[in-house]
């Protein structure tokens, strides 16, 4: 569905993306992850036929962004990184003027602003005033937008930037909703990490330009991974305090662990992160030994490595380093409570 | 068809913000107040000739259209930027421009379209001052002919002006630049034929003939003069085409 080949893009002063190459295919919810002034927002608007490239080319449903723009605008849907809404529009005399230029026949108009804002949640606020509206219903305007035309492909810069906890959740839950469909070829960029680990199937990661690292989101992790890392947390089960010393033992001797790690205790609960040898399962292991060591066994999960540590390793350069670990401190303002890959430290 | 949804969504956002009513009302206030003044002058000037007796009926086309064409081109100068300012301007600052340029229309419909809008509201604007023309007709009977082609050279000069405030917008993210920068050609090429009017060389003619009001008088004699009508429109494609470039290298320069 989306085809880029070598694609540079030069500025006057600087290279903002440079010879990147990556193939997404129909259906596919792709994140494109990178710090800021990585080349995500270039590399976007050279798909949109914004920006033409230097050199390389980029091809979207079988089009070339340079050869017949009007083909791959038509069908394209795009929210840049502010939705391009006009505040003195309603509603939905924005997402009927959309449609227009779009080239949504005129007398399908009205049911296809009916059914995106129903997709959206916005048809409650039809008649209202976009300036009226808050940011999260803004940016749920400016995804009606981009699919009012039903287009093959959606690209989204960076569609939760700037939202509060709950929209973010809301607006992943679109998208997410959007692809399961398998209408829409769908590319988001970001630079939160857990977004994408909640919303896409494959991760192409650029840094500087450079293209570091494109594949789904499990591969990247077992790729980096090798070992498993598992979480303990044991309590006495008679109230008799227990001796971290002992139950470290006793994990060390379960079949396949490498190492184990006391972590800070609280209470009169102990915490451990227990590694294991490569390839190895040893959660089944782990649980048996505590209970028949006569302890509560609190809490046992895997640990599996983040994709900020898996960025932290890709972008190895100090530089890059440096970028990834600014992003890995701002991750947890945005990350919603998450389930089963914990990356809770 | 695209040109058009371009134009209505552009005269949407004139007619709801305070731009389109501000400009009328301005226009319609000084634009009265030079009729009001050259009516009166011209029926002071009616009494004392007659008492004077003189037989020679006083030709209202002199006295208050003429006279009074040329106040609302001058007024039209300092209304015009307000008009064009926030064409792209706007659209580049709130980067709404990007939704315009990656859908499948063509720039010229889109700028066809916001250049038509600000004709429309020119139009609107103009109309208000044909109310004072019309009661002329009450209570005289002025030549209706240099009456019309006053009105298309306000209407040729009012086109060739936006179009290029319309260019200027395109240049700058912010209003208010634009805004300046096109009250000050609009008054270059006012101001002009100031200097040439008693000099008849080579730069002064050329001058002469690039300053936009010096075509004017002609239309408000009644006279249409090939001349100034490829002038005007000249200047028209000269502005919508620089307009054209300038947002195709908008996607160089970005």
């Amino acid at each position: 569905m989306i085809k880029v080949e070598g694609l540079t893009k030069r500025y006057a002063r600087k290279v903002a993306v440079d010879n990147i190459s990556f193939e997404v295919t129909k259906g596919q919810i792709v994140g494109f992850l990178g710090p800021n002034g990585a080349g995500k927002t270039t590399t976007m608007r050279v798909l949109t036929c914004f920006l033409p490239p230097t050199s390389g080319s980029a091809q979207v449903a079988g089009f070339d962004v340079v050869e017949q723009p009007m083909e791959v605008k038509k069908r394209i849907g795009y929210l840049p990184e502010s939705p391009p809404v006009y505040p003195e529009m309603e509603v939905h005399e924005y997402l009927e003027f959309v449609g227009r230029i779009k080239g949504v026949a005129s007398q399908d108009l009205a049911r296809r602003v009916a059914e995106v804002s129903e997709k959206c949640a916005i048809s409650d606020v039809s008649k209202t005033l976009i300036g009226k509206l808050s940011k999260g219903y803004r940016q749920r305007v400016g995804l009606a937008q981009a699919i009012i035309h039903n287009p093959d492909v959606l690209i989204l810069d960076e569609p939760t930037a700037g939202l509060d906890p709950h929209q973010i959740i809301e607006t992943r839950d679109l998208i997410k909703n959007l692809a399961a469909r398998g209408e829409h070829t769908i590319i988001l960029s970001t630079h939160i990490l857990p977004e994408v680990e909640a919303t896409c199937e494959r991760v192409i990661i650029i840094a500087r330009g450079r293209l570091v690292a494109t594949d789904t989101v499990e591969n990247l992790t077992s790729r980096l991974r090798g070992a498993e890392t598992v979480a303990v947390e044991v309590a006495p089960s008679n109230g008799a305090p227990l001796d971290a010393g002992t139950v470290q033992r006793r994990l060390e001797q379960v079949a396949g662990v490498s190492r184990v790690l006391p972590k800070e205790h609280r209470d009169d609960r102990l915490h451990f992160t227990v590694e294991s040898l490569e390839g190895r399962h040893i959660r089944p292991g782990l649980a048996k030994a505590v209970v028949e060591g006569g302890w509560h066994l609190n809490e046992l999960h895997g640990v599996g490595l983040s994709l900020e540590e898996i960025f932290l390793q890709l972008t190895a350069s100090p530089e890059d380093a440096r970028q990834a670990a600014a992003i890995a401190g701002t991750a947890p303002v945005e990350e919603k409570p998450s389930d089963s890959a914990g990356d809770q430290k | 068809m695209n040109t058009i949804t371009i134009a209505r969504k552009e005269l949407n956002s004139y007619f709801r913000s305070p731009i389109a009513y501000g400009v009328i009302a301005f226009f319609a206030l000084i634009a009265g107040y030079f009729f009001y003044a050259s009516v009166v002058f011209f029926v002071r000037r009616g009494i004392e000739s007659t008492m004077m007796g003189q037989s020679m009926p006083m030709d209202v086309n002199e006295y208050v259209v003429r006279p009074l064409f040329s106040n609302i081109s001058v007024i039209a100068l300092f209304l015009i930027p307000m008009i064009t300012m926030r064409l792209f301007a706007e659209e580049k600052r709130t980067g709404t421009i990007e939704l315009l340029v990656t859908s499948p229309l063509s720039d010229l419909s889109i700028i066809m379209g916001k250049w038509l809008a600000a004709l429309v509201l020119y139009i609107v604007m103009l109309a208000v001052s044909a109310v004072s023309m019309a009661s002329l007709f009450l209570y005289g009977s002025p030549d209706w002919r240099p009456l019309l082609a006053g009105y298309l050279g306000l209407f040729l000069m009012g086109a060739a002006l936006l179009s290029i405030g319309t260019y200027i917008s395109t240049l700058t993210k912010n209003q208010i630049v634009a805004g300046v920068a096109t009250f000050a050609v609009c008054l270059m090429l006012w101001i002009l034929n100031w200097v040439t009017e008693f000099d008849t060389s080579m730069v002064y003619r050329v001058l002469g003939y690039i300053a936009i009001t010096s075509h004017l008088d002609s239309f408000g004699k009644g006279v249409l003069d090939l001349k100034d009508i490829v002038y005007y429109l000249s200047v028209i494609f000269i502005g919508l085409f620089l307009t054209a470039r300038s947002l195709e290298s908008l996607r160089w320069r970005a």
